[in-house]
């Protein structure tokens, strides 16, 4: 049984690593970008590399008036932005990081728990824009209700196969069973896995809901200032959660070539990689259309997270 | 046959190879633009070459240049000649809010008064402070640079050959008139029998220097 102390610290270093982390990937994202496209902006702010980017940015959200629309349902569109973000802290407790003890909170069902908990995230997305009073952000977020409906499914049956090969919803306990081989057996799914969380997290290419150039900004049409910050807050939160998760899930977390005590610099390492490959992914392709959108979840990504799942049966008979 | 999805790799090693490559982009307010001698930044007015002929006022296609002279009498040069009068420029003005920079006016003016200079951050918040004066032109003048050296085999510039032209003209008639007093007689002693020898000799060294 732990003790309080101990409680204390895990959930210390948890919500400084939920600080911390998005930061990282969002100044990540703004120096892999301005390299990508050949852009000089987010390099000048601070003189070397333009550090103080993401500093000066912040002090542009914090000095913006916070704006509630007349007519908007008050309560929740001013609760929409924390319960965009709160889940993503929640998800990250259960997040197994290195070996043994290395992890917030066992869970016995973590799975279950972590992929649950995460759907409630894109309610924030939801909130905001019904509760706008404002016909963008309406649409911004029905678009962002069909997403959530048609992504959820390939995720869960992704995640499902994992959770059948390991035999086991615990995430720890998946990582215990991992050997290197379930990386080209789970490899479908683990794509499937990837594209569908970054339909969830309404990243580009998948960011139609969002789409500042057809409906404004989606479901944030009228957020301002701080509230609009921790939207973007959300976002890369959403990015190091979902990241983490692939590389718990797919690619074996704290396993690494050298199996050692330094298990969590493993984890880390890959979820700092895929962190990455979300940030090019953004850069390099242009947005979906709604019904693009649509198509590739229930036409592309169903069907091979249900060609997953048959496989790993097939797979996990043939062993026994 | 493409294989499929290979677009989206090919886009994904697009970006990846940018990332890696260093940027082109020239950070202008803090390193300024190495522009070629030729830009057209702004026009520069040479007043002591301007005899305010109009012409380039009158070829404006834009009508931005704005000049204003008044006519001044000299007196005769020798007693009982005639005396000169000459234009003298009041106001000399260039609305670059209007001029569409097709250097008409720096073309047609034949007595080298107008040049391009490659300066070109005169923005103003109002348009009305877009025409520059005189001494405004003036200080552009300045800021024109020298005009690219010839290429090597090009004939010789018009100027630079009457000017040749008239100095050896010259030079004959000294050698003419020297030769003349030395078969004169030596009533009147070689002034320069000291600068002499030394003058050919020094600039023969040089001329080896220089071949060197
Ligand atoms: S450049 Fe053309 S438009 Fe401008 S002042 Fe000269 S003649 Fe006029
Ligand atoms: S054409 Fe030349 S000389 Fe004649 S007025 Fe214009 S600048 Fe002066």
């Amino acid at each position: 049984m732990m003790d309080v102390a101990d409680v204390l610290w895990r959930l210390l270093a948890v919500l400084l690593a939920f600080l911390l982390l998005p930061l990282i990937v969002g100044q990540a994202e703004h120096k892999a970008m301005a390299h990508m496209q050949g852009r000089v902006g987010p390099m000048y702010a601070g003189g070397f590399h333009g550090w103080a980017q993401l500093v000066a940015d912040g002090v542009k959200f914090a000095q913006k008036e916070d704006i509630v629309p007349s007519g908007a349902d008050r309560r929740v569109f001013q609760l929409a932005p924390a319960i965009a973000l709160l889940p993503y802290l929640i998800v990250l407790i259960a997040i197994p990081v290195g070996k043994g003890d290395a992890v917030g909170q066992v869970v016995d069902a973590g799975v279950f728990f972590v992929l649950a908990v995460m759907g409630v995230g894109v309610l924030g997305s939801l909130m905001g824009g019904w509760a706008s009073n404002n016909k963008f952000s309406l649409l911004g977020g029905l678009r962002t209700a069909a997403q959530l409906l048609a992504y959820e499914l390939p995720m869960l049956l992704a995640a499902a196969s994992v959770a059948m090969a390991a035999g086991t919803l615990s995430l720890p306990g998946i990582l215990d069973a991992w050997q290197w081989w379930w990386l080209p057996w789970q490899i479908i799914g683990g794509l499937v896995f990837f594209t569908a969380g970054l339909a969830e997290l309404q990243r580009p290419p998948f960011d139609a809901p969002v789409a500042d150039s057809e409906i404004i900004f989606g479901a944030y049409t009228e957020y301002t200032g701080l509230r609009f910050a921790l939207f973007l807050l959300a976002e890369y939160a959403g990015i190091v959660v979902l990241s983490a998760l692939t590389a718990v899930l797919f690619l074996g977390g704290w396993h690494g070539p050298s199996d050692s005590e330094l298990g969590w610099v493993w984890t880390l390492l890959k979820t700092a990689v895929l962190a990455f490959v979300v940030i090019w992914l953004r850069v390099s392709y242009p947005r979906l259309r709604e019904d693009q959108i649509q198509r590739v979840a229930w036409t592309v990504l169903v069907p091979l997270a249900l060609l997953q799942i048959a496989l790993t049966g097939v797979v996990k008979v043939v062993i026994q | 046959m493409p294989v499929p999805g290979s677009g989206l790799a090919k886009g994904l090693a697009v970006t990846l190879r940018t990332m890696t490559r260093r940027s082109v982009t020239a950070h202008y307010p803090d390193s300024l633009p190495q522009l070629p001698p030729r830009s057209r930044g702004v026009i520069g007015l040479f007043e002591e070459n301007c005899t305010v002929c109009m012409l380039c006022a009158r070829e404006c296609p834009d009508w931005c240049i704005y000049i204003d002279s008044h006519k001044e009498t000299m007196p005769a040069a020798t007693p009982g000649g005639r005396e000169r009068s000459r234009n003298v420029l009041d106001r000399f003005a260039i609305d670059f809010a209007l001029c569409m920079y097709c250097g008409i006016c720096i073309d047609v003016c034949p007595f080298d008064a107008l040049f391009w200079s490659p300066e070109f951050e005169y923005a103003e918040t109002d348009i009305r402070d877009l025409t520059h004066e005189r001494d405004k032109l003036r200080e552009w003048m300045w800021t024109v640079p020298e005009p690219p050296p010839l290429d090597p085999a090009a004939e010789e510039p018009k100027e630079l050959g009457a000017a040749h032209k008239a100095a050896d003209k010259l030079a004959a008639q000294q050698a003419e008139s020297e030769q003349q007093a030395e078969s004169d007689g030596e009533s009147e002693p070689p002034r320069e029998t000291g600068t002499d020898p030394s003058g050919p000799s020094a600039t023969a060294r040089d001329e080896q220097e220089g071949d060197r």
